[in-house]
């Protein structure tokens, strides 16, 4: 799914890389609020949703080349934060949605998670088996 | 001793969250000039930044040395501090002895080590409570297919 559509469905504000939305191609989302987690377990070119608004959050961002940052629960990074991205070319997204809901909105539209993990069997058993792009089930 | 391809040393402030990150970020970018795998730089530059943010959490200063020859790329992260009193505990994911401020701004997940150790191919920690410690990480090149 294209970032421009992640955009459209979170109702989000673009702090930076307006110019990147059309063109990044989003696979895989993380939510996270805790910077080891996010560089531990995120894959290449994922989207990060979380509510840290630091600056070592772009850091982080270039370190594992995150394809973008949607800031949650209404949280605006500082303009320090949001000229370092526009830098490093990182589109900065900003929604009043919190983090679950946010993820529950991606999820619902296909998105998968980084760790290739989902439910079947009604919650009985876990599935390694990633789920198909673009399933909305 | 194969002479070295690249060396380099980059100094870290204790306590300095503008700048942490730098080390790192410079590491990756030479690593990119190299033209080495992306999937090995991106294992370098994880843990290059963790071990540089140990150093901003929890030291006084130190320094993050880059060397990359024929047989592999090495990062030293060395530092004079406080040291580890519990290596096996700090080595556990979820241990941190980050403070609440720390913690605020993300860090503290007690997944840095454990995520260094998760990265690298060989690492070997010395450490000394009250002098300092040492992280030696070593990352081999992937196999010629």
């Amino acid at each position: 799914m294209k970032l421009r559509e992640i955009q459209k469905l979170l109702n989000a504000t673009v702090l930076t890389g307006e110019d990147l939305l059309d063109q990044l191609e989003v696979k895989m989302i993380c939510g996270s609020d805790l910077i080891s987690d996010v560089l531990s377990f995120t894959k290449e070119r994922s989207l990060l949703l979380t509510g840290l608004t630091n600056p070592q959050i772009i850091r982080t961002a270039e370190m594992i080349d995150l394809c973008g940052i949607v800031f949650v629960r209404g949280k605006r990074p500082g303009d320090d934060v949001i000229t370092m991205a526009g830098e490093s070319r990182i589109p900065l997204l900003l929604t009043e949605l919190p983090l679950f809901e946010s993820c529950g909105v991606l999820y619902n539209a296909g998105l998968q998670g980084c760790s290739g993990l989902s439910l079947t069997g009604g919650g009985d058993k876990i599935d390694r088996t990633p789920r198909p792009p673009g399933n909305s089930g | 001793m194969t002479e070295p391809h690249v060396r380099l040393e980059i100094p870290v402030e204790g306590n300095n969250f503008t700048a942490a990150g730098e080390a790192a970020s410079r590491v990756k970018k030479t690593l990119q000039k190299l033209g080495i795998d992306s999937t090995l730089i991106r294992r370098v530059a994880i843990a290059t930044y963790e071990a540089e943010m140990n150093i901003v959490i929890h030291a006084d200063a130190g320094k993050i040395v880059l060397q990359v020859d024929a047989d592999g790329i090495t990062v030293l992260a060395e530092d004079r501090g406080k040291g580890i009193p519990d290596l096996e505990k700090a080595m556990t994911a979820g241990f941190s002895t980050a403070s609440d401020r720390v913690r605020a701004m993300g860090f503290g997940a007690g997944m840095g080590l454990p995520n260094i150790k998760k990265c690298t191919d060989y690492l070997a920690i010395d450490t000394e409570v009250n002098i300092g410690t040492k992280v030696v990480m070593k990352f081999n090149y992937p196999a010629a297919t």
